[in-house]
Order: C-alpha cells, then structure tokens, then sequence
C-alpha cells in the first residue's frame, strides 16, 4: 500500500498537485454518495409503508443507539489526532490514536450487532416485514462499511508496530482518514432519518 | 468497388424508406393501428404525434440535405495535396443561433403536449360507465360495478378478455393487477397505461362507433405475454342495455351432456380456479371467470376464435395452443394420472362451456 | 492470512517481464493491452449477442411460427439486451478509453495499472457469470429493465433472475472500478500544458462517461441489492403483499437507466469528434459547444429517468416536467449534429472508411433523434411507448449510434495498436451492408410500432398488418450478419497482409499519432509538451497554419515521430510490473457471486480468496 502505483516516481507529480490516490478515494466516495443515496431513498420512500408489526416504536431503544452514535462521532476525534499525531512523526501518539480509533469503530459495530440481535429477539427480522427489510439492509451495509475501515485500520496499525508508516507516507493514513468520516458523516444522516425523525403515529407503535 | 468510392453516402435512403411509411400510414386501417380516430384519446395522440411527425420530417429533410450536400462538395479533390482548407475553429453566434433554434421549437410542444396531458387525466362523471380491469397472467378481467353486486359484494357483470361498452360513452377505467405488471393498451381507441400491484390507476376510453377493438398487454408480463390479448367491443346502448341485463340473469340449468360436463367440472377440480355464477361450489378466482364463457368470441386471452375445436384443443392440453400457460402448469387434472381427462370427458367439458350463453 | 515470502514482500512471486504468450496477457498490466482484451472479448460478446437477436428475428419472420418456445424467446430477448448493453457496447466503450486516452493525453499508463488489470478480468467473470444460464438452468428471462415483482421469486422461480442479479453486479464493480482509474488518469496525468480546454473531445467524452459510470452504477448496484436480497433471503423490497412497491424498481432502475444511454452513446460521439475533423483536415467546429454539450447531457442525463415510466400512472404534473427536461436535452444533442457538419463544411474530406462510419454516424443518428421527440410528448409516447416504434428509436440510436461510432473508432485506431492498416475495399462494403442492412431492418420497426405492434412479444397472429414488414426486418437482419463475416475477415486479413501504417497514416491531430505503431510499452520515450489544442497537428504545421499553408517541411520532420526515436534505449523508463492479484481479486469477487447462488460456503471461499488477493495486492511493491 505504501508505493505509489503511478508510472510516475514523484509523489506530486500530477497534473493538479493532488495525489493520485487520494483522488480516486475522493471519487470513490462520491461514488459512495449515491450509494448510500439510494439505499437511504428506499429507506424513506418504505418510511411509514410497513403493514404489519413489530413497527419502529416498538424496537428502537434510542438512548442506546445515541450512545453508540456518540462513539463512532469520537472516533472520528481519534482519526484527527492519530493523522495529526503521525505527521508531527510521533509514532507512539499515532499507534495509540489509529488504535483508538480502530476500538471505538470495533465498538459501534459490536453495538450494533447486540441491537440486531434483540429487534429479532422481539421479532423484527430481515422477512418479517417492510420496516425489517429496509432498516436491515440499510443500516447493515453501513456497519459493513465501518467493518471494512476498521480492518484498513488494524492494517495501519500493523504498518505502524512495523515503523513503516511515517510522516513520508503519511498520506495513506489520510486517505484511511477520508473515508472513516466519511462512513461517520453517512452515519449521522441514517441516525437522524431512522431513529430521531417522528414516525407517523399510526405505526409509532 | 469502383462505383462505391464514387458514390457517396447517401442519407436519402431511410428518407425514402420513412417516407414510404408516412404514405402508408395514412391509409392504414389495421386492427391495432395508431392511426385511428375512432376513440377521443386516440384521436387526441394522434393529433400531436402528426404535428411532431411534420415538423421532424422538414427537419429531416434539411439537416440530411445539408450533410450530403456537405459530403458531396467538400470531399477531397486532385491537387488539394498541399493546401489546408481554411481551417475555422467555430462561429459563436452561429452556435448560439442553433442552440436557441431547437429550443423553441420543443419548448412549443410543450403546449400541445400539456394541454392533452390535461384531457386525457380527466375523471368523467354524467352517464360514463366505470369498469374495473384487472390484470392477470395472462388474460385480463372486466368487472362492471355499476349494475349491481351479489351478496359476496362482487359485481354480477364480470368477464374476461372481451369489454363490452357503449359507443359514444367515456368510460373509466380502474386499472389493476392480480400478480405482476401488466399494460392495458387498445390503440384504435387510446394509449396505455399500467396496471400495477398496490396502485390505483386510472385512464378513460370511448368508442366514437359500434365495433370491435383489438387490444393487447404492453408490458412484458412473463411467459404469454405474446399472447394476453384482449378486445373491446362496442355496441350500440340498446345492445349494450341486452348485453348487461343477460350477463345478470342467472344460467339456465345445463341439461343432457352438458350437465354431465357441469359434473366433471366439480370433480376435476375446475372449481378451484373458476367461477361460474349460480354454481355455488364455482367460486375460484385464479382463473377466468366462466359465468357467461358461451357468449364471447374468442378463447385463451383473444388470442382464438370461441369454436368447439379450439375449445376442445384447449382444454385437452392447454399448452398445445399457449404452451406457458398457467392451467396447464397447475391444474391437478394435467399433472395427476388418476384425474386425466379421457376424449369423452373433454367433450362433455366442452359441451358446458357452450351453454354457459 | 497471507504469509509474507520472497525479499520484496509479495506474497507470490512477481511475475516476470514477457512480451509475449499466454502468461503475459494474463498478468499484464500495459493499458494497451488490457484496451485489446476489453475490445477483443466485448466483440466475442457481440457477436454472441448478434446471434441471439438473429434468432429473435427469425422467430418473427412469420405470423405465428412455432421455431422458438416463449420460455426460450423471452431469453433470447433479454440475453440479446444484457449483451449488446453490458458486454458489446459498454466495454468496446472502454477498450478504446485504455488504448487512446493515455497516448491522447501524452501519458505512460493510467493512473493505477493493476486496477486497470482488475476491471478487465471483472468484466470478463461478470459476463460469464451473466451467461452461465445457457448452461445452468436457464437464462434471465424478464427483459434488460427486469421490472418487479415479475422478478421475484414468485414469478420467476428459474435461476435465470439469479445470474442477472449477481452478474450485472459483478459488471457494476468492473465499471465503477475502470471509471475512477480514467477520472484519475485524465484530471491529474495530462501532459505538461494540456490544459482541460485542450483535451481531445474523445478523452473529453470519457471524462464525463467515467463521472456518469461513477455515479450512475451505484443506484443500480442498489436495486441489484435489494433483488438479491429479495430472492434469496427473503427481504420484502419488491413484495406488495408486504407493502412493497413495484415502481420502485422502476425508479431506482431508470435513474441509473438513463445515464447509462449516455454512457453508451457519448464514447461513439467522442470518436466522432476525432475522425470528422481527422479527415476533414480542419479543426472541429465550435470544440467549446461540444464539450459544453456534453457536459450538459451528462447533467442532465439525471433528470430525465421517467420519460421511461409515462405509462404508469406518475399523474400529468410529472409526466409534464419530465416530458419538458426530456425535450431540453435534445437541445445539446441536436448542437452536436450541426458542429459536426460545421467541421465538415469547407473541408476537404478524404473518403476513408473511418469516416464512412462517422458520417453514417450523423446520417443515421439524426433519425433516432428526432423519433425520441416524438415521444417526448407524453400523450404521443402513450401510444409508441412499448412498441416497436421505441425498439426502431432505440436501435437508430445504439445501433445507428453507438456501433457504428465504435466501428469508425476500430478503422481509425486499428492502424495505431495492430501498426497495420484495415483493407479499404472491405471496409467500404462492410459499410455499405451494414447501413443498408440497418436501415432495412430498424427502419421498418418504426412503423409495425405505429401499426399497433408491442414489443417483447413472441408471435402474433397474421391479419394485423404486420407480416410484410416483419419479414423485411427479418431478413435485412442477415445483411448485417454478413457485413460483420466481411469486418472479421478484413480484421485476420489486415493482421497479417494489411500495409505498414506507421507512426500518422491519417495525417491526424492528436499525441497518439505522434509515437511508432504499435507504441512501445511506456508510449513516450520523452512526455510531450503541449502548446495547443490539437497537439500533434499543432506541432506538425506550427501556430502559422491559420492562413491555410501547409508546412510541408515541418510535417514530413515530425512525422518521422520524435517522441517514439530510439525505443530500444530507454532503460531509464520505470513501468509498472505485470501482476497476478488483478486477477486473484477478480476472481476472489467471481466466487463470492457466483457462490451465492450455490452454498454459502463457496461464497465464504470467495470472501477469503478476494482478501488473499487484496492483502497480497497492498504487499506488492510496484516496481522492482
């Protein structure tokens, strides 16, 4: 990961100044966008639409989920210092913040698999219904995108124990960085639509 | 290849094929042809289409002219080796002219366009009739729920693949679907719209004269999608007024073989999918309701004349005539040794379907 | 997982350098290369897909002819579809994105080589995986657009549904995949002075092509989701008796559905825009309008989705926006057409086949242009919408455009990658069997569509009005097989016989002919620089041309090709290694799909393999 895969040697070598690679995850994530876009569009246009129990209101715990959203929200704190911490060349700070940030994303995941396991508890499953189908398929690729970022984050850290990763390549850690907020930034957007907007009274449940 | 690097490409030739088109549309009276007047909504489409069609033929005709005259003129000539033509990078005002040229002209159309959007949502009260279609795979359902309902609640004038309407009437249409996606659509009289499980939509029809009106599902439904045709009939108020009220009265009793086919129809299981009103053990709804199968025209979704041998053919191995049909996939009496039909009991079948008038 | 061996911390070992065999087409990572595996399996692709649509012709030939069973037919069609879309024109798109835009735009390779690598072998397994149904179960059968709930498990009960959802997604990832690496490639390795304004139209178009790919397959990669989830794990996305909504499907899929026309049409409006001028000998006419024209059909491509769904009831309001934004965006397309013969006029235009096919081109895409206004104007689309009024549209479009765009980009650049020239005999009558052919055969559709004729269906009876013209269609078809048979044997023939082209046969304009043919492997011994739009014309006549004087002195200098002098020297080039991961990872993702279908367990294998692939992929340095 840490060799620039341009024909051209320099780093800065482009035609904009931008690295290659931090542009293609800049377009990637705009990419992302409309990813998540239409997953959350279906999640909106089912909002309410659900004919048959367990309903929003009568599974969501939100206090526990604002919990869990408050950690991920941190670790994006963490991002910035371990960045921070490893282009000042402090190793020990960058090691100690990529792992932070690394637990506090292996956290929110964890949350959320507890979560999914009481709503089939209390009967919401992946089939059971129009609310189950969207809410799982939705916020379960979110949490597989946090998984994906937390595994390029222990191989950070790995790269880091080695003394491979420096402030000369800092850069991956940057990129790692764009899109652990931006998987932080999705996040916010699905709380705020799936859990705190009001549901219709009929199904609030 | 001499001739052919001589000649040049010449763009007049889906010219002459389109306008041999245009010649013959105007005089085409096929049963399912666009260029009908004898429906409102028909007559309304076409009237915009032909202004489109005008417009875009003389736009055609120029901008094809000008690229052979182009082609023709500024093709490469001996002893031009060592000159440059004179090498023009652009005209900005000539570009904004033909950026701003074809913008008014569509946003012109928009008028039209518009205003028949407009006619053709309206919901007509006074003395329209209303018909519910429901679409199946692959044959269409025609309930009327003017003219009464039994104490089930369904109306008592239903009927499948043929709609009888009043000419000269608007009729609403309700359109819906049993299963996938269908498209109700009978050009001579109006465009289509969907039928679409969990919608509610609607279009309107008329028939400005008495006549049969050929139809057929546009949207890819499945398998038979090919063949889930449909007719609309016309008639005059007077036969329309006799159609109704014998579609309401009751069937007569079936006598000799065909009340031996009413029998196997109970014991064959054809019960299960169809209905036949006044016999209460016939109340199936997956299949086309039967109530007054003798009196249509046609068999297996419009797709065959109503005749004992296509009747026969039918019912002794439905996939013979429409080989993904659904009755010939599930019926037990094609899939179960015990239940097979013998060439006597298809004929007594057959017999009944007749006196259902 | 994977162990680290060797001394430069690959997990295999590198590959090593071959010109030539069976391992070095494997392992390469050379864009000019991956540009002729692209091209070479979309045209095997294609003509799979051409017989299909053969045999769908012959079926309708006649009234109610019994050669082909519905199940079969309705296969037939939809495979015809997924192909010429999926696997012929899209990717014949991409095959002349990674041969031409690198040497457009004096670059040594694109951006990431061994992503490159990865969305070829993508492509490849995604399209098998696509086709896997003529041999295992069945074959989608419901149609490219796959509406709902038709597409559940209710209703199609078969695997046919099951390959489409898993290999148009395998596709996707090969799309988004290509699509970021030429975004990169052309924003951030153009030349020393080639400023986004001196852009060839071709890379130009690719551009905004890779931002609608970028974009667009997302929303359907979406819908592809929600149906695998719906088939195989029971979700209720497409279920109405849940509460599920069938036009959702519709949306979602259209949103994606008309970029992707773009997609399909603006690669064959960028070659286009290269051969016309070419032969011309004159710059293109009004560059900016054409390049602002695309962009605008790139923007506003969005806002169009559901002229596709008039029919199902969105109400007059929104049948009016969309008919209105529907009839906007002939506006730039129609600006096209007039530079176009803006750059013809006053030139003198020297009647190779490339431009033959350009011209037809204009001649034929007109047409389609002007039958998409037609219904534009919802209340005529009522009646033409799921006719064979929109098959004859669509077909003047991506037939009449897209193919016959891409067959003029093959004659323009077959000389640059095979360093031989097409024979021009061929070439002429492999155009005229074509055009005629085409216009014989779509031509027709557009009345039968008229005439009252629904698409998609298998027969019909006789007495509609339809036999005539049905049988022209069917056997004009032929015409244009038999023109493909003269194309490929013009292709073997040109190969081994056709005339050396060297470095600029076609006295043309762009970097790409200022380097030998074939280039050599890193393309420019030294990276140009750029003075002018039209580089390597500007470097041929100077800044002095405007006054219509050749220089002949300086052409004959240049075309000797500067930047391609002694090839053999340059050891000092550092080009990327070839590599076996692109291929690992693709297949890795292959499994994981197709293992879907099968067991669990493979699709777990597969996660594995694509990690083994990832993981040795980071530790491989990329050069040695």
């Amino acid at each position: 990961m840490h060799a620039s895969t341009t024909a051209h040697p320099a780093e800065h070598d482009t035609s904009t100044g931008l690295d290659n690679r931090k542009l293609l995850m800049w377009a990637f994530l705009g990419s992302d966008c409309l990813f998540f876009g239409s997953l959350i569009s279906t999640y909106m246009i089912y909002r309410g639409r659900s004919l048959t129990p367990p309903f929003p209101g009568e599974v969501f715990d939100i206090p526990y989920t604002s919990v869990s959203a408050f950690v991920l929200l941190m670790s994006s704190l963490t991002m910035v210092l371990a960045l921070a911490a490893l282009q000042r060349d402090d190793q020990r700070g960058a090691k100690t913040w990529i792992m932070a940030t690394a637990l506090l994303g292996s956290v929110f995941v964890g949350g959320q698999v507890y979560e999914f396991t009481t709503f089939v508890h209390e009967g919401l499953t992946l089939s059971v219904n129009l609310f189950g189908t969207s809410f799982f398929v939705l916020t379960g690729f979110h949490g597989t995108h946090v998984t994906i970022g937390v595994i390029i984050l222990l191989s950070l850290f790995i790269m880091a124990w080695r003394g491979k990763l420096t402030s000369h390549n800092s850069l991956n850690l940057e990129i790692a960085g764009l899109y652990w907020h931006f998987v932080d930034i999705v996040w916010i957007v699905i709380f705020t639509l799936v859990y705190l907007l009001p549901y219709p009274e009929h199904i609030a449940g | 290849m001499a001739v052919l690097k001589r000649c040049p490409i010449p763009p007049l030739l889906p010219l002459v094929i389109i306008l041999s088109f245009l010649l013959a549309g105007c005089i085409s009276d096929d049963p399912m042809s666009t260029f009908s007047r004898d429906g409102s909504a028909a007559s309304l489409e076409l009237d915009l289409f032909a202004l489109i069609w005008w417009l875009m033929v003389a736009v055609f005709v120029v901008l094809e002219g000008v690229l052979l005259y182009v082609v023709l003129r500024y093709r490469k000539r001996p002893g031009q080796e060592d000159v440059l033509p004179v090498q023009t990078h652009g005209n900005t005002k000539l570009e904004i002219a033909w950026t701003i040229a074809p913008a008014l002209v569509l946003v012109a159309l928009m008028f039209p366009t518009i205003q028949g959007l407009g006619i053709l949502s309206e919901k007509h009260g006074g003395d329209a009739i209303n018909v519910k279609v429901i679409g199946h795979q692959w044959w269409w359902e025609f309930q009327y729920p003017d003219y009464g309902t039994n104490p089930q609640g369904q109306p008592l004038v239903v009927t499948a693949n043929e709609m009888h309407i009043p000419a000269g009437k608007k009729v609403n249409l309700a359109l819906e679907s049993a299963d996938v996606i269908h498209s109700f659509w009978v050009p001579r009289l109006a465009g289509k719209t969907d039928l679409i499980p969990n919608h509610h939509n609607t279009m309107w029809i008329d028939a400005k004269n008495p006549g049969e009106y050929y139809g057929q599902c546009a949207e890819f439904c499945g398998t038979e999608h090919g063949m889930m045709k449909l007719r609309v009939i016309a008639d005059t108020q007077g036969e329309f007024e006799a159609w109704v009220s014998a579609q309401k009265s009751p069937q007569p009793a079936a006598t000799g073989v065909a009340a031996q086919g009413a029998t196997l129809f109970l014991t064959k299981g054809c019960i299960a999918c169809h209905t036949i009103a006044g016999n209460p053990a016939a109340q199936g709804k997956i299949g086309p309701n039967l109530t007054h199968v003798g009196s249509r025209t046609t068999v297996v979704a419009g797709f065959f004349e109503n005749n004992t041998e296509n009747l026969t053919k039918w019912i002794q191995n439905p996939d013979s005539l429409k080989s993904g049909n659904i009755m010939g996939r599930d019926a037990p009496v094609y899939k179960v040794p015990e239940l097979a039909m013998t060439d006597e009991d298809v004929k007594m079948l057959v017999a009944y379907m007749q006196s259902l008038k | 997982m994977a162990t680290v061996t060797g001394t430069m911390g690959g997990v295999l070992p590198r590959p090593s350098i071959h010109t030539t065999g069976f391992w070095s087409w494997v392992t390469t990572v050379d864009h000019k290369r991956i540009g002729v595996l692209y091209g070479v399996t979309a045209f095997t692709f294609f003509l799979i897909g051409g017989i299909e649509a053969l045999a769908v012709r012959a079926q309708l030939a006649r009234p109610e002819q019994g050669m082909l069973q519905p199940a079969l037919y309705n296969q037939l069609f939809t495979m015809h579809a997924l192909t010429m879309i999926f696997l012929s024109v899209m990717p014949l798109g991409v095959a002349f994105f990674n041969i031409v835009v690198p040497l457009q735009i004096g670059a040594r390779d694109v951006a990431f080589p061994r992503l490159n690598a990865l969305s070829y072998w993508l492509f490849l397994f995604g399209g098998i995986l696509l086709n896997a149904g003529w041999l295992f179960g069945g074959s989608p059968d419901v149609g490219w657009f796959a509406y709902s709930n038709l597409t559940g498990t209710d209703y199609s009960m078969g695997a046919g549904m099951n390959y489409y959802v898993t290999g148009l997604q395998v596709l996707g990832v090969a799309s988004v995949a290509g699509a970021l690496n030429f975004i990169v490639t052309i924003v951030n390795m153009r030349a020393p002075g080639m400023s986004m304004m001196r852009l060839p139209v071709f890379t130009w178009m690719t551009l905004i092509v890779s931002i609608l790919l970028v974009t667009a397959m997302p929303v359907i990669s979406i819908a592809l989701i929600e149906l695998t989830f719906d088939r195989l794990f029971g979700t209720n996305f497409f279920n109405p008796a849940l509460g599920g909504d069938p036009i959702l499907w519709q949306h979602l899929f259209w949103v994606f559905g008309h970029p992707e026309v773009y997609i399909l049409i603006l690669p064959a409006m960028g070659i286009v825009s290269e051969v016309l001028p070419t032969f011309a000998r004159k710059p293109l006419f009004g560059y900016a309008f054409v390049i602002y024209s695309g962009i605008v059909i790139g923007f506003m491509g969005w806002g169009v989705w559901a002229h596709h769904m008039f029919i199902t009831g969105l109400g007059p309001v929104a049948n009016a926006v969309f008919a209105l934004s529907t009839m906007l965006i002939a506006i730039p397309t129609a600006v096209k057409i007039f530079n176009w013969i803006g750059t013809l006029w006053g030139g003198q235009i020297e009647m190779k086949t490339p431009v033959y096919f350009s011209i037809g081109f204009v001649a034929v895409f007109i047409v389609g242009g002007l039958s998409g206004v037609s219904h534009a104007a919802t209340p005529s689309d009522f009646q033409q919408s799921d006719t064979y009024y929109i098959v004859a549209h669509l077909h003047y479009v991506l037939f009449g455009g897209a193919i016959f765009g891409l067959f003029s980009g093959i004659y323009y650049w077959f000389p640059k990658v095979t360093g031989r020239m097409m024979g021009e005999t061929l070439g002429k009558w492999h155009f005229w069997l074509m055009f005629i052919g085409m216009n014989l055969t779509f031509g027709p559709m557009h009345w039968l569509g008229l005439n009252g004729m629904p698409r998609r269906i298998y027969t019909y009876p006789s007495g509609m009005g339809w036999d005539f013209w049905n049988l022209v269609a069917t056997i004009s078809s032929y015409l244009i097989a038999i023109s493909m048979l003269i194309f490929l044997h013009n292709v073997f023939r040109s190969l081994r016989k056709g005339p050396r082209a060297g470095n600029d046969p076609w006295n043309a304009r762009t970097l790409e002919w200022s380097i030998p043919s074939p280039p050599p492997v890193y393309n420019f011994a030294e990276i140009p620089v750029v003075l002018a739009r039209d580089a390597y014309w500007e470097q041929k006549y100077g800044s002095g041309h405007e006054n219509g004087q050749a220089h002949a002195a300086t052409s004959e200098h240049v075309s000797e090709g500067q930047y391609g002098a002694a090839a053999d020297e340059r050891h000092d080039i550092h080009m990327p290694w070839p590599s076996y991961w692109p291929l690992i990872t693709a297949f890795g993702l292959f499994v994981v799909f197709a293992g879907l279908l099968v067991n669990v367990v493979f699709a777990a294998l597969g996660v594995l393999i694509l990690f083994y692939g990832v993981y040795g992929w980071a530790l491989e340095p990329v050069a040695e």
